[in-house]
């Protein structure tokens, strides 16, 4: 399932087209590859505030061998990455130290650049002025991530203090190829305890993770990666789609379990399955999901109620039964759950979908303090538009559309979504709770 | 001292859904067949690249190049290339007689694990040539001189040309399995309302079982089929009473219909066994143990018994080796060849004359809970891929005592081609 247009838009003649027609001009976007070096070029690191995390930034850098910068002035090497610490900043007067690093830094931005900044969450300034100079950071990278090009993001982590060790994680992860469609996202970050050591091709060795519907699509996606990071991957999806499941368990040295998680006892059998077989359960990802679009009013009870119950119900029955399951969930465990662009834009002829995904939301937020409580997280991805066999089957245009209207002006790739799931599954993923992710290129829709 | 040997353990199976011949899997081979089987059975327990101690299947129909068809099927499939096969064949009982093998070996300490099952298809089924064209393409062969091969082809006639199918019928009388279990059925005074009941029990009872969720863990979708083809969940006494008669049909009142005889279908199924250590090492379950087999033959061409009444024989000989008697039978799985094949069966047992004469025993075996047979459905509602079916009621029948829980008993009874017939003892 190619992206037709990105390929000719990056082609010899369709690159002078599209330029001559001013057309878009989608990105080959830098994705993860076990091995790859964090970052293909070097990075620059300034400051605007007292630069509290300067010093974890540069370490994460040099940890990984990447050249780092101080700053930077007119023409020279293409950056692989921009990082600001805006922490510490007290009024709006001090983003002006922030413009003044980043204009002559983003000029020199290559292909698939990375504008990651870092700075205070505004629900704990002491005063509104305070609060104005942190949000205002949230419209300076949204806006940044809308300016960049050539497959660049730019994201926002937001660190209260005592959180630093939560940091070095999620700047990997935003770096790195991981993130690639992961754009104009703010991540609020929590104090949390990093076990240290973990590692960096396997940080899921010895760990078991489980996926809902991962016979094909983004759940077969998210069963390769976590499997590639070292997990055991138990892959679920209907047992009418054995087959399919039994080729990807078989393709990842996984195992195979057949299970409808809206059956009565999908719980209590997964719980057995899991307690029998691993003892335990590390990863927790509920990504089987169902569309039966039509408008509310020409929507019958069943189309309404199959999709709360596979893509809402499922997901909040399974995840207590887990809990209810004493010892099986064990400290440090993740549960990641998919919502979608629909749960937060709302979407035409998805009331039902839109409302199941929200609801995800819901879940993923209030269940978060009783997660951290066991040194546990519990997140939601959003995926935007990805590029799968749901999507292969719309129209033309709609595809086409759906696919562009993002500031990466193309669709994802079920990897990409995959890669989100694999990275709040690390371990040093621990400051990252009651999240929700969008992977969506930095949508239009419901941004 | 240790005991020389030790129960081998069901870790679990793995089938694919039985298809009607000429129908959903009408071009795939046995081979793709029991090599898919073994990859659902992989994926399963998780043995990618596993070295089974030993992978035993086989198939009725057989084409001569599928000579070494498990092996082939394990080299086709997930399973480590270095895990050592074979293929036995026993007409119906082939499946359950792989179990048994790999069971022995198991529990005399030669094997750590192996895996048993069987295949068959009806409609890939092999056609040999005509006899006498094989033997003028043989002389064609030897032949050196261009003298000597046209003499050999000018042997050829016209009817040589068409190819010799494979007939479900026995070499020695010519009568189809068919017919012969019309004379056991007249015989034993099988009437045809008994035998749909039966029939209309066992589609019941394997659509309730799948309806449950019993099969989640048991059998894997191929090639478009998720449950067996041939089940109607909705079928009823009255609906087969409209049918007519296909076998026995010399006789006015022959009773044995296409509903209580099980249809010609195309299938495999797989089993996993091993010992409790490596079962336990590799955190899979223990669903219940191999704990004895026996088989019996019995002279259908002149010595007066029904072609498919040697498990009568066999069961009362495992039971005594075993110190119990039938009642002490939690669950009884008797393959339902035909409806009135398992009806003659439990009558045999019923009765004074048949267990005094024929089996020597001083009374007879007594009658069965009906409540306790083949609870989730045999072979009229799944079909009877004669090679697979024994891995199929292995499994189930072992998931069946585990849920029932410890201590329980299942005894299986399958009848086979020849006259022959094999039986097993399982607990969980
Ligand atoms: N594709 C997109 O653009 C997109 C966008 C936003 C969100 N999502 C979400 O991502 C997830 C995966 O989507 P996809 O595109 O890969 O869909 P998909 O239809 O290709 O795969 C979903 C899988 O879930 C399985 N499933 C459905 N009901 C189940 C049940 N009751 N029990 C177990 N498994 C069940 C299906 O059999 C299927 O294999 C879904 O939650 C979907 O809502 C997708």
């Amino acid at each position: 399932m190619g992206d037709w247009y990105r390929d000719f838009a990056n082609s010899g003649l369709g690159s002078t087209l599209v330029r001559q027609l001013g057309l878009p001009r989608p990105a080959v976007l830098r994705r993860y590859e076990p091995g790859a070096p964090l970052l293909p070029g070097p990075a620059v690191v300034g400051t605007a505030g007292e630069g509290r995390l300067h010093g974890v930034l540069t370490r994460v850098l040099q940890d990984a061998g990447v050249p780092v910068l101080p700053a930077v002035d007119g023409d020279g090497e293409r950056l692989a990455a921009v990082l600001l610490d805006a922490t510490g900043g007290t009024s709006p007067a001090d983003l002006a130290a922030a413009h003044a690093f980043l204009a002559p830094a983003l000029r020199r931005l290559g292909p698939s650049g990375r504008v990651l900044v870092l700075g205070d969450p505004p629900s704990a300034a002491g005063s509104p002025t305070q609060a104005a100079a942190r949000q205002a950071l949230e419209g300076l990278v949204r806006s940044v991530a809308k300016e960049l090009r050539d497959g660049a993001t730019a994201n926002l982590l937001l660190v209260p203090a005592g959180a630093e060790a939560a940091v070095p994680g999620p700047v990997r992860f935003f770096l790195s190829g991981r993130s690639a469609y992961v754009d104009g996202q703010v991540v609020p970050l929590t104090a949390a305890d990093v076990p240290a050591g973990e590692h960096e091709q396997r940080p899921l060795a010895g760990e078991v993770a489980v996926v809902t519907g991962a016979a094909r699509g983004i759940g077969a996606a998210i069963a390769r990666a976590l499997s590639r990071d070292g997990a055991h991957v138990v892959a679920v999806d209907v047992p009418a789609a054995g087959d399919k499941l039994a080729e990807v368990a078989n393709e990842i040295g996984g195992t195979a379990f057949q299970l409808d998680i809206t059956a009565p006892d999908a719980g209590q059998r997964l719980v057995a399955h899991l307690r029998e077989r691993h003892g335990g359960v590390d990863v927790v990802v509920h990504n089987a999901g169902i569309t039966r679009d039509k408008l509310l009013v020409n929507m019958d009870a069943a189309r309404w109620s199959s999709v709360m119950a596979v893509n809402l119900q499922a997901q909040l029955d399974t995840t207590q039964a887990l809990l209810d399951a004493d010892g099986l969930l064990g400290s440090g465990a993740r549960v990641i759950c998919v919502s979608s662009q629909s749960g937060i834009a709302g979407n035409r002829g998805q009331t039902n979908y839109a409302a199941s995904k929200a609801g995800v939301i819901g879940m993923v937020r209030a269940w978060a303090p009783a997660f951290a409580e066991r040194g546990a997280t519990i997140n939601a991805v959003a995926p935007g538009f990805i590029v799968t066999e749901m999507t292969a089957s719309m129209p033309l245009g709609t595809r086409e559309i759906g696919s562009r209207v993002n500031s990466l002006q193309q669709g994802g790739l079920p990897v990409d979504v995959a890669e989100t799931i694999a990275w709040l599954s690390q371990p040093s993923a621990a400051g990252v709770n009651g999240q929700v992710v969008r992977v969506c290129g930095q949508s239009f829709l419901g941004a | 001292m240790a005991p020389l040997t030790r129960k081998a353990a069901i870790v679990g199976g793995n089938r694919i859904p039985f298809a009607r011949s000429n129908s959903a899997y009408a071009q795939a081979s046995n081979q793709d067949m029991l090599t898919a089987t073994l990859d659902g059975l992989v994926a399963r327990f998780g043995l990618q690249g596993e070295r089974v101690g030993e992978v035993v299947a086989g198939a009725v129909l057989k084409h001569s190049r599928d000579f070494n068809l498990t092996r082939e099927a394990v080299l086709g499939s997930r399973l480590s290339a270095a895990t050592p096969a074979y293929d036995v064949q026993q007409a119906c009982g082939t499946g359950l007689e792989a179990v048994v093998l790999v069971a022995n070996k198991i529990a005399l300490g030669q094997l750590k694990s192996g895996i048993a099952g069987g295949v068959d298809t009806t409609s890939d089924a092999p056609l040999a040539i005509h006899d006498e064209m094989r033997r003028v393409l043989i002389a064609l062969g030897s032949a050196r001189t261009l003298r000597q091969r046209l003499e050999a082809l000018a042997g050829v006639r016209p009817g040589m040309f068409v190819p010799e199918t494979p007939r479900n019928a026995e070499p020695r009388t010519g009568l189809s399995m068919g017919d012969h279990q019309a004379i056991t059925t007249k015989q034993w005074g099988i009437s045809r309302e008994e035998q749909d009941e039966l029939a209309v029990r066992s589609h019941q009872n394997l659509a309730a079982a799948y309806d449950r969720g019993f099969f989640d863990d048991l059998v894997t979708p191929y090639l478009g089929l998720t449950r067996d083809e041939n089940l109607r969940p909705d079928t009823s006494v009255e609906k087969l009473a409209k049918l007519a008669p296909v076998f026995g049909k010399d006789d006015p009142d022959a009773t044995m219909t296409a509903a209580n005889s099980t249809p010609l279908s195309d299938g495999a199924s797989a089993v996993l066994l091993a010992s409790d250590e490596w079962a336990a090492s590799r955190g899979l379950p223990v669903l219940a143990h191999f704990v004895d087999a026996q088989t019996a033959a019995v002279d259908y061409t002149h010595g007066g018994e029904g072609l498919l009444m040697a498990p009568a024989y066999a069961v009362p000989v495992l039971l005594a080796r075993n110190g119990l008697t039938l009642q002490d039978v939690d669950y009884y799985e008797i393959h339902e060849a035909f409806a009135s094949t398992v009806l003659a069966t439990l009558k045999a047992w019923e009765d004074p004359a048949f267990c005094k004469e024929r089996l020597g025993l001083d009374a007879p075996l007594g009658a069965i809970d009906r409540s306790k047979l083949n609870v989730n459905g045999s072979s009229l509602a799944a079909g009877h891929p004669f090679a697979a079916t024994g891995g199929r009621i292995v499994a189930s029948l072992a998931k069946q005592l585990h849920e029932a829980g410890p201590g329980t008993r299942g005894l299986i009874s399958i009848c086979a081609a020849g006259g022959q017939g094999v039986v097993a003892i399982l607990e969980s």
